[in-house]
Protein backbone atom coordinates (compact mmCIF):
# COMPACT_ATOMS: atom_id res chain seq x y z
CA UNK A 1 0.00 0.00 0.00
CA UNK A 2 2.71 2.88 0.80
CA UNK A 3 4.11 2.55 -2.82
CA UNK A 4 0.98 4.08 -3.45
CA UNK A 5 1.32 7.01 -1.43
CA UNK A 6 4.20 8.08 -3.27
CA UNK A 7 2.92 9.46 -6.66
CA UNK A 8 -0.44 10.81 -8.08
CA UNK A 9 -3.07 9.01 -9.95
CA UNK A 10 -3.62 12.21 -11.91
CA UNK A 11 -3.06 11.08 -15.17
CA UNK A 12 -5.42 8.20 -14.53
CA UNK A 13 -8.17 10.27 -13.24
CA UNK A 14 -8.65 12.09 -16.44
CA UNK A 15 -8.46 9.07 -18.60
CA UNK A 16 -11.69 7.66 -16.53
CA UNK A 17 -13.46 10.96 -16.78
CA UNK A 18 -12.71 10.94 -20.39
CA UNK A 19 -14.25 7.88 -20.78
CA UNK A 20 -17.02 8.48 -18.90
CA UNK A 21 -17.75 11.85 -20.76
CA UNK A 22 -17.49 9.96 -24.05
CA UNK A 23 -20.11 7.02 -22.78
CA UNK A 24 -22.82 9.76 -21.61
CA UNK A 25 -22.19 11.94 -25.02
CA UNK A 26 -22.84 8.71 -26.95
CA UNK A 27 -25.87 8.16 -24.69
CA UNK A 28 -27.29 11.56 -25.24
CA UNK A 29 -27.14 11.60 -28.85
CA UNK A 30 -28.63 7.75 -29.30
CA UNK A 31 -31.41 9.47 -26.71
CA UNK A 32 -31.89 12.84 -28.95
CA UNK A 33 -31.84 11.04 -32.20
CA UNK A 34 -33.66 7.51 -31.12
CA UNK A 35 -31.81 5.81 -34.69
CA UNK A 36 -35.57 3.61 -35.43
CA UNK A 37 -33.92 0.25 -36.04
CA UNK A 38 -32.57 0.02 -32.52
CA UNK A 39 -35.82 2.18 -30.89
CA UNK A 40 -38.39 0.14 -32.63
CA UNK A 41 -36.65 -3.75 -32.44
CA UNK A 42 -37.56 -5.88 -29.27
CA UNK A 43 -35.24 -8.09 -28.04
CA UNK A 44 -35.99 -9.94 -24.70
CA UNK A 45 -38.85 -7.44 -23.65
CA UNK A 46 -37.50 -4.06 -24.41
CA UNK A 47 -35.98 -2.27 -27.07
CA UNK A 48 -32.41 -2.63 -28.30
CA UNK A 49 -32.07 1.01 -27.89
CA UNK A 50 -33.07 0.26 -23.96
CA UNK A 51 -30.64 -2.56 -23.69
CA UNK A 52 -27.95 -0.10 -25.47
CA UNK A 53 -28.55 2.44 -22.16
CA UNK A 54 -28.59 -0.54 -19.50
CA UNK A 55 -25.32 -1.83 -20.46
CA UNK A 56 -23.69 1.45 -21.08
CA UNK A 57 -25.00 2.54 -17.63
CA UNK A 58 -23.38 -0.30 -15.88
CA UNK A 59 -19.92 0.40 -17.78
CA UNK A 60 -20.24 3.53 -16.39
CA UNK A 61 -20.89 2.72 -13.00
CA UNK A 62 -18.09 -0.15 -12.95
CA UNK A 63 -15.86 2.75 -13.92
CA UNK A 64 -16.98 4.98 -11.35
CA UNK A 65 -17.05 2.19 -8.54
CA UNK A 66 -13.13 1.07 -9.90
CA UNK A 67 -11.70 4.05 -10.51
CA UNK A 68 -13.25 7.04 -8.68
CA UNK A 69 -14.44 4.73 -5.56
CA UNK A 70 -10.47 2.84 -5.59
CA UNK A 71 -12.41 -0.58 -5.60
CA UNK A 72 -9.94 -1.58 -7.91
CA UNK A 73 -6.69 -0.77 -5.12
CA UNK A 74 -9.02 -2.70 -2.27
CA UNK A 75 -8.93 -6.66 -1.10
CA UNK A 76 -10.22 -9.01 -3.48
CA UNK A 77 -12.53 -10.18 -0.85
CA UNK A 78 -13.81 -6.76 0.53
CA UNK A 79 -14.37 -5.65 -3.16
CA UNK A 80 -16.24 -9.13 -3.25
CA UNK A 81 -18.74 -8.43 -0.43
CA UNK A 82 -19.36 -5.85 -1.77
CA UNK A 83 -20.17 -5.59 -5.28
CA UNK A 84 -21.41 -9.32 -5.20
CA UNK A 85 -23.68 -9.01 -2.19
CA UNK A 86 -25.47 -5.65 -4.20
CA UNK A 87 -25.52 -7.03 -7.44
CA UNK A 88 -27.08 -10.47 -6.15
CA UNK A 89 -29.46 -8.38 -4.44
CA UNK A 90 -30.96 -5.82 -6.42
CA UNK A 91 -30.53 -8.66 -9.92
CA UNK A 92 -32.87 -10.82 -7.21
CA UNK A 93 -35.74 -7.62 -6.94
CA UNK A 94 -35.46 -6.31 -10.21
CA UNK A 95 -36.20 -9.26 -11.75
CA UNK A 96 -39.39 -10.05 -9.83
CA UNK A 97 -40.20 -6.55 -9.45
CA UNK A 98 -40.09 -5.98 -13.31
CA UNK A 99 -41.81 -9.39 -14.07
CA UNK A 100 -44.70 -8.65 -12.06
CA UNK A 101 -44.69 -5.72 -13.71
CA UNK A 102 -45.38 -6.83 -17.06
CA UNK A 103 -48.18 -9.88 -15.84
CA UNK A 104 -49.82 -6.63 -13.62
CA UNK A 105 -50.09 -4.76 -17.01
CA UNK A 106 -51.21 -7.92 -18.96
CA UNK A 107 -54.15 -7.64 -16.57
CA UNK A 108 -54.71 -4.10 -16.57
CA UNK A 109 -54.52 -3.43 -20.41
CA UNK A 110 -57.66 -6.06 -20.83
CA UNK A 111 -59.99 -3.68 -18.42
CA UNK A 112 -58.68 -0.41 -19.54
CA UNK A 113 -60.96 1.42 -22.43
CA UNK A 114 -59.97 3.59 -24.77
CA UNK A 115 -63.13 4.37 -26.46
CA UNK A 116 -65.72 5.85 -25.08
CA UNK A 117 -68.46 4.35 -27.49
CA UNK B 1 -6.55 -14.98 6.94
CA UNK B 2 -6.30 -13.70 10.14
CA UNK B 3 -6.58 -10.50 8.84
CA UNK B 4 -10.52 -11.06 8.17
CA UNK B 5 -11.63 -11.82 11.97
CA UNK B 6 -12.63 -8.80 13.64
CA UNK B 7 -11.98 -9.71 17.21
CA UNK B 8 -8.93 -9.04 18.84
CA UNK B 9 -6.87 -11.15 21.53
CA UNK B 10 -5.34 -8.84 22.88
CA UNK B 11 -8.28 -7.24 23.60
CA UNK B 12 -8.07 -4.16 21.93
CA UNK B 13 -11.13 -2.54 19.78
CA UNK B 14 -10.90 -2.46 16.03
CA UNK B 15 -12.28 1.19 15.89
CA UNK B 16 -9.55 2.28 17.99
CA UNK B 17 -7.57 1.72 14.58
CA UNK B 18 -5.37 -0.50 14.76
CA UNK B 19 -6.66 -3.36 13.43
CA UNK B 20 -7.73 -3.52 9.75
CA UNK B 21 -9.60 -6.61 8.63
CA UNK B 22 -9.38 -6.57 4.72
CA UNK B 23 -7.28 -4.09 4.93
CA UNK B 24 -9.53 -1.00 5.44
CA UNK B 25 -9.84 1.43 8.33
CA UNK B 26 -13.04 1.09 10.61
CA UNK B 27 -14.30 4.31 9.16
CA UNK B 28 -14.03 3.17 5.58
CA UNK B 29 -15.29 0.05 5.85
CA UNK B 30 -18.91 1.42 7.66
CA UNK B 31 -18.86 3.70 4.65
CA UNK B 32 -19.04 1.36 2.26
CA UNK B 33 -21.67 -0.96 4.37
CA UNK B 34 -23.32 2.52 4.38
CA UNK B 35 -23.29 2.62 0.83
CA UNK B 36 -24.51 -0.58 0.40
CA UNK B 37 -27.46 -0.28 2.13
CA UNK B 38 -28.39 3.02 0.20
CA UNK B 39 -27.70 1.51 -2.68
CA UNK B 40 -30.01 -1.12 -1.94
CA UNK B 41 -32.97 1.55 -0.92
CA UNK B 42 -32.39 3.47 -4.60
CA UNK B 43 -33.02 -0.05 -5.92
CA UNK B 44 -36.15 -0.34 -4.17
CA UNK B 45 -37.19 3.16 -5.01
CA UNK B 46 -35.85 2.84 -8.76
CA UNK B 47 -37.56 -1.04 -9.15
CA UNK B 48 -40.57 -0.26 -7.72
CA UNK B 49 -40.81 2.64 -10.80
CA UNK B 50 -39.97 -0.30 -13.52
CA UNK B 51 -42.83 -2.21 -11.69
CA UNK B 52 -45.23 0.97 -12.25
CA UNK B 53 -43.62 1.58 -15.45
CA UNK B 54 -43.85 -2.37 -17.11
CA UNK B 55 -47.48 -2.44 -15.76
CA UNK B 56 -48.68 0.69 -17.78
CA UNK B 57 -45.89 0.45 -20.63
CA UNK B 58 -48.89 1.18 -23.07
CA UNK B 59 -49.71 4.46 -21.55
CA UNK B 60 -46.76 6.00 -19.30
CA UNK B 61 -45.37 9.34 -20.71
CA UNK B 62 -42.83 9.73 -22.91
CA UNK B 63 -39.52 11.12 -21.12
CA UNK B 64 -38.43 13.21 -24.20
CA UNK B 65 -41.86 14.80 -24.36
CA UNK B 66 -41.72 15.65 -20.86
CA UNK B 67 -38.71 16.90 -20.26
CA UNK B 68 -38.29 19.65 -23.32
CA UNK B 69 -36.98 22.82 -21.69
CA UNK B 70 -33.64 24.83 -21.38
CA UNK B 71 -33.18 27.71 -19.36
CA UNK B 72 -33.20 31.21 -21.23
CA UNK B 73 -34.47 29.27 -24.57
CA UNK B 74 -37.67 28.70 -26.30
CA UNK B 75 -38.27 25.35 -28.12
CA UNK B 76 -37.86 21.94 -27.67
CA UNK B 77 -34.79 20.57 -27.03
CA UNK B 78 -34.98 16.86 -25.30
CA UNK B 79 -32.06 15.57 -22.84
CA UNK B 80 -30.08 18.88 -23.03
CA UNK B 81 -30.67 19.95 -20.02
CA UNK B 82 -30.13 17.07 -18.03
CA UNK B 83 -26.88 16.07 -19.80
CA UNK B 84 -25.69 18.87 -18.85
CA UNK B 85 -26.41 18.50 -15.35
CA UNK B 86 -24.68 14.49 -15.62
CA UNK B 87 -21.28 16.31 -16.66
CA UNK B 88 -21.27 18.63 -13.52
CA UNK B 89 -22.10 15.32 -11.42
CA UNK B 90 -19.64 13.56 -13.28
CA UNK B 91 -16.97 16.59 -13.04
CA UNK B 92 -17.17 17.40 -9.54
CA UNK B 93 -16.76 13.73 -9.08
CA UNK B 94 -13.79 14.02 -10.98
CA UNK B 95 -12.64 16.91 -8.34
CA UNK B 96 -13.41 14.93 -5.33
CA UNK B 97 -11.37 12.27 -6.71
CA UNK B 98 -8.41 14.27 -7.19
CA UNK B 99 -8.59 15.97 -3.72
CA UNK B 100 -8.50 12.11 -2.22
CA UNK B 101 -5.26 11.75 -4.21
CA UNK B 102 -3.55 14.90 -3.55
CA UNK B 103 -4.49 14.03 0.23
CA UNK B 104 -2.69 10.65 -0.06
CA UNK B 105 0.15 12.76 -1.00
CA UNK B 106 -0.33 15.50 1.52
CA UNK B 107 -0.57 18.40 -0.01
CA UNK B 108 -3.01 20.48 1.64
CA UNK B 109 -3.45 23.11 -0.52
CA UNK B 110 -4.59 21.31 -3.36
CA UNK B 111 -6.84 19.37 -1.34
CA UNK B 112 -8.68 22.75 -1.03
CA UNK B 113 -8.86 24.10 -4.09
CA UNK B 114 -10.43 20.58 -5.34
CA UNK B 115 -12.54 20.25 -2.49
CA UNK B 116 -14.00 23.51 -3.10
CA UNK B 117 -14.70 22.66 -6.51
CA UNK B 118 -16.32 19.76 -5.80
CA UNK B 119 -18.74 21.62 -3.47
CA UNK B 120 -19.30 24.33 -6.42
CA UNK B 121 -20.01 21.25 -8.84
CA UNK B 122 -23.12 20.62 -6.30
CA UNK B 123 -24.55 23.27 -5.91
CA UNK B 124 -24.88 23.69 -9.28
CA UNK B 125 -26.34 20.52 -10.08
CA UNK B 126 -28.88 20.91 -7.04
CA UNK B 127 -29.78 24.15 -8.40
CA UNK B 128 -30.25 22.98 -11.84
CA UNK B 129 -32.33 20.43 -10.29
CA UNK B 130 -34.97 22.75 -8.53
CA UNK B 131 -35.01 24.35 -12.04
CA UNK B 132 -36.14 21.29 -13.66
CA UNK B 133 -38.81 20.82 -10.70
CA UNK B 134 -40.01 24.44 -11.11
CA UNK B 135 -40.72 23.64 -14.99
CA UNK B 136 -42.09 20.41 -14.27
CA UNK B 137 -44.51 21.87 -11.72
CA UNK B 138 -45.39 24.82 -14.04
CA UNK B 139 -45.97 22.36 -17.13
CA UNK B 140 -45.93 23.25 -20.99
CA UNK B 141 -48.74 22.79 -22.31
CA UNK B 142 -52.09 22.41 -20.20
CA UNK B 143 -54.52 18.70 -20.56
CA UNK B 144 -57.71 17.65 -19.27
CA UNK B 145 -58.87 15.13 -17.85
CA UNK B 146 -61.45 12.71 -17.80
CA UNK B 147 -63.51 11.75 -15.05
CA UNK B 148 -61.46 7.94 -14.97
CA UNK B 149 -58.29 9.85 -14.44
CA UNK B 150 -56.60 9.38 -18.20
CA UNK B 151 -55.02 12.72 -19.26
CA UNK B 152 -56.04 13.66 -22.74
CA UNK B 153 -54.01 16.19 -24.62
CA UNK B 154 -54.23 18.61 -27.86
CA UNK B 155 -52.21 18.92 -30.76
CA UNK B 156 -51.82 20.55 -33.93
CA UNK B 157 -51.90 19.34 -37.55
CA UNK B 158 -48.70 18.49 -37.64
CA UNK B 159 -48.55 16.22 -34.49
CA UNK B 160 -46.83 18.82 -32.09
CA UNK B 161 -48.76 19.90 -29.05
CA UNK B 162 -50.27 23.13 -28.85
CA UNK B 163 -51.07 24.94 -25.39
CA UNK B 164 -54.30 25.26 -24.27
CA UNK B 165 -54.83 28.81 -24.25
CA UNK B 166 -53.91 28.92 -27.89
CA UNK B 167 -57.05 27.53 -29.35
CA UNK B 168 -59.12 28.03 -26.23
CA UNK B 169 -62.63 30.46 -26.34
CA UNK B 170 -62.51 33.52 -24.56
CA UNK B 171 -66.02 32.91 -23.28
CA UNK B 172 -66.87 34.69 -20.02
CA UNK B 173 -66.08 32.88 -16.74
CA UNK B 174 -68.01 33.40 -13.68
CA UNK B 175 -65.85 31.67 -11.85
CA UNK B 176 -62.98 33.46 -9.70
CA UNK B 177 -60.33 32.61 -7.77
CA UNK B 178 -60.91 32.10 -3.96
CA UNK B 179 -58.54 34.31 -1.58
CA UNK B 180 -58.85 34.66 2.15
CA UNK B 181 -59.46 38.31 1.40
CA UNK B 182 -62.55 37.81 -0.93
CA UNK B 183 -64.10 34.37 1.02
CA UNK B 184 -63.55 32.45 4.16
CA UNK B 185 -60.04 33.59 5.65
CA UNK B 186 -59.83 29.85 6.88
CA UNK B 187 -60.09 27.91 2.91
CA UNK B 188 -57.03 28.22 0.99
CA UNK B 189 -57.88 27.10 -2.55
CA UNK B 190 -55.24 25.86 -5.52
CA UNK B 191 -54.63 28.10 -8.04
CA UNK B 192 -57.22 27.93 -11.00
CA UNK B 193 -56.12 26.74 -14.54
CA UNK B 194 -55.30 29.76 -16.96
CA UNK B 195 -58.69 28.49 -18.96
CA UNK B 196 -62.15 26.88 -18.00
CA UNK B 197 -63.30 23.34 -19.03
CA UNK B 198 -65.92 25.58 -21.12
CA UNK B 199 -63.83 27.53 -23.33
CA UNK B 200 -61.45 24.28 -23.91
CA UNK B 201 -64.20 22.74 -25.46
CA UNK B 202 -65.43 25.44 -27.46
CA UNK B 203 -62.38 26.39 -28.59
CA UNK B 204 -61.64 22.34 -29.72
CA UNK B 205 -65.36 22.77 -31.64
CA UNK B 206 -64.53 26.31 -33.18
CA UNK B 207 -60.94 24.86 -34.82
CA UNK B 208 -60.88 21.92 -36.87
CA UNK B 209 -57.42 21.62 -37.46
CA UNK B 210 -56.64 20.80 -33.74
CA UNK B 211 -56.64 17.02 -33.02
CA UNK B 212 -56.98 15.25 -29.55
CA UNK B 213 -53.85 12.93 -28.59
CA UNK B 214 -54.70 10.29 -25.83
CA UNK B 215 -52.23 8.78 -23.09
CA UNK B 216 -52.24 5.30 -25.32
CA UNK B 217 -49.06 4.54 -27.23
CA UNK B 218 -49.20 2.90 -30.53
CA UNK B 219 -46.06 0.06 -29.75
CA UNK B 220 -45.20 -0.05 -33.14
CA UNK B 221 -44.37 3.90 -33.49
CA UNK B 222 -43.53 3.75 -29.61
CA UNK B 223 -45.77 7.79 -30.18
CA UNK B 224 -48.81 8.41 -28.82
CA UNK B 225 -52.24 7.52 -30.49
CA UNK B 226 -54.33 10.60 -31.93
CA UNK B 227 -57.68 9.97 -32.06
CA UNK B 228 -60.80 11.21 -34.59
CA UNK B 229 -62.53 13.84 -34.32
CA UNK B 230 -65.85 11.93 -33.44
CA UNK B 231 -63.83 9.89 -30.93
CA UNK B 232 -62.29 13.11 -29.62
CA UNK B 233 -66.03 14.39 -28.63
CA UNK B 234 -66.73 11.31 -26.85
CA UNK B 235 -63.74 12.07 -24.68
CA UNK B 236 -64.42 15.78 -24.30
CA UNK B 237 -68.19 14.45 -22.58
CA UNK B 238 -66.00 12.77 -20.01
CA UNK B 239 -63.60 15.40 -19.30
CA UNK B 240 -64.16 16.68 -15.64
CA UNK B 241 -61.31 19.49 -15.10
CA UNK B 242 -58.29 21.28 -16.64
CA UNK B 243 -54.90 20.05 -15.83
CA UNK B 244 -51.17 22.26 -15.71
CA UNK B 245 -48.32 21.52 -14.84
CA UNK B 246 -47.80 18.59 -12.73
CA UNK B 247 -47.62 17.75 -8.50
CA UNK B 248 -48.26 14.63 -6.38
CA UNK B 249 -52.38 14.57 -7.38
CA UNK B 250 -52.31 15.21 -11.30
CA UNK B 251 -49.43 15.33 -14.32
CA UNK B 252 -50.37 17.23 -17.43
CA UNK B 253 -48.11 14.73 -19.26
CA UNK B 254 -50.06 11.70 -18.47
CA UNK B 255 -49.73 9.51 -15.31
CA UNK B 256 -49.79 10.77 -12.07
CA UNK B 257 -48.07 7.85 -10.81
CA UNK B 258 -44.83 9.89 -13.37
CA UNK B 259 -44.96 12.36 -11.33
CA UNK B 260 -44.93 11.11 -8.03
CA UNK B 261 -41.78 8.61 -8.81
CA UNK B 262 -40.26 11.82 -10.37
CA UNK B 263 -40.43 13.88 -7.54
CA UNK B 264 -39.52 11.33 -5.00
CA UNK B 265 -36.94 9.77 -6.59
CA UNK B 266 -34.74 12.67 -7.83
CA UNK B 267 -35.80 14.32 -4.70
CA UNK B 268 -34.61 11.63 -2.40
CA UNK B 269 -31.55 11.68 -4.91
CA UNK B 270 -31.06 15.62 -4.50
CA UNK B 271 -31.77 15.24 -1.02
CA UNK B 272 -27.97 13.07 -1.24
CA UNK B 273 -26.74 15.90 -2.72
CA UNK B 274 -27.35 18.23 0.02
CA UNK B 275 -26.38 16.27 2.33
CA UNK B 276 -23.33 15.65 0.69
CA UNK B 277 -22.30 18.89 0.10
CA UNK B 278 -22.85 19.61 3.83
CA UNK B 279 -20.20 16.95 4.78
CA UNK B 280 -18.05 18.08 2.06
CA UNK B 281 -18.33 21.82 3.39
CA UNK B 282 -17.53 20.58 7.11
CA UNK B 283 -14.62 18.42 5.76
CA UNK B 284 -13.16 21.22 3.56
CA UNK B 285 -13.16 23.43 6.73
CA UNK B 286 -11.53 21.10 8.63
CA UNK B 287 -8.82 21.05 5.94
CA UNK B 288 -8.23 24.61 6.15
CA UNK B 289 -7.99 24.91 9.29
CA UNK B 290 -5.44 21.76 9.08
CA UNK B 291 -6.70 18.95 10.94
CA UNK B 292 -5.97 16.59 8.89
CA UNK B 293 -2.74 17.46 8.61
CA UNK B 294 -2.05 17.45 12.31
CA UNK B 295 -3.33 13.72 12.15
CA UNK B 296 -1.02 13.15 9.77
CA UNK B 297 -3.54 11.63 7.05
CA UNK B 298 -6.14 12.31 4.82
CA UNK B 299 -8.36 9.58 5.18
CA UNK B 300 -11.38 11.24 5.96
CA UNK B 301 -11.37 13.19 2.38
CA UNK B 302 -11.82 9.64 1.28
CA UNK B 303 -14.33 8.86 3.01
CA UNK B 304 -16.56 11.55 1.99
CA UNK B 305 -15.29 11.19 -1.42
CA UNK B 306 -16.61 8.05 -1.15
CA UNK B 307 -19.94 9.33 -0.08
CA UNK B 308 -20.00 11.88 -3.18
CA UNK B 309 -18.98 9.61 -5.92
CA UNK B 310 -22.14 7.12 -4.56
CA UNK B 311 -24.25 9.96 -5.05
CA UNK B 312 -22.69 10.44 -8.81
CA UNK B 313 -23.12 6.51 -9.32
CA UNK B 314 -26.98 7.13 -8.36
CA UNK B 315 -27.26 9.69 -10.60
CA UNK B 316 -26.04 8.01 -13.56
CA UNK B 317 -28.82 5.19 -12.77
CA UNK B 318 -31.60 7.57 -12.17
CA UNK B 319 -30.69 9.30 -15.81
CA UNK B 320 -31.06 6.29 -17.48
CA UNK B 321 -34.44 5.18 -16.29
CA UNK B 322 -36.01 8.41 -15.95
CA UNK B 323 -34.72 9.98 -19.05
CA UNK B 324 -33.28 7.42 -21.19
CA UNK B 325 -35.39 4.00 -21.05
Amino acid sequence: MSNEHSHSHAVLIWKVFGFLSVVTIVEVLLGIYKPASLHLSNVLGTSLLNWIFLILTLVKAYGIAWYFMHLKDEVTWFRRAIVWTVVFLIGYLSFFLLYEGGSLGEIDQQWTRWSYN
Amino acid sequence: MEAVVADTPKGGVWSGGGNRPFDASYGKMMMWFFIMSDALTFSGFLGAYGLIRFKFLDSWPIADEVFTHIPFVHGDYPMYYVAFMTFILIFSSVTMVLAVDAGKLMQKNKVIVYMGLTIIGGLIFVGSQAWEWKTFINGSYGALQLEDGKIVQFVDASGHQVTLQSFASNAPSERVQHEKHNGLWFVEEATLPSVTLQQVKEGFANNPDIAMRTELINLETKEKTIVSREEANKFLDKAVRVVEGANLTENEYGKTLFADFFFFITGFHGFHVFSGIVINVIIFFNVIIGTYERRGHYEMVEKVGLYWHFVDLVWVFVFTFFYLI
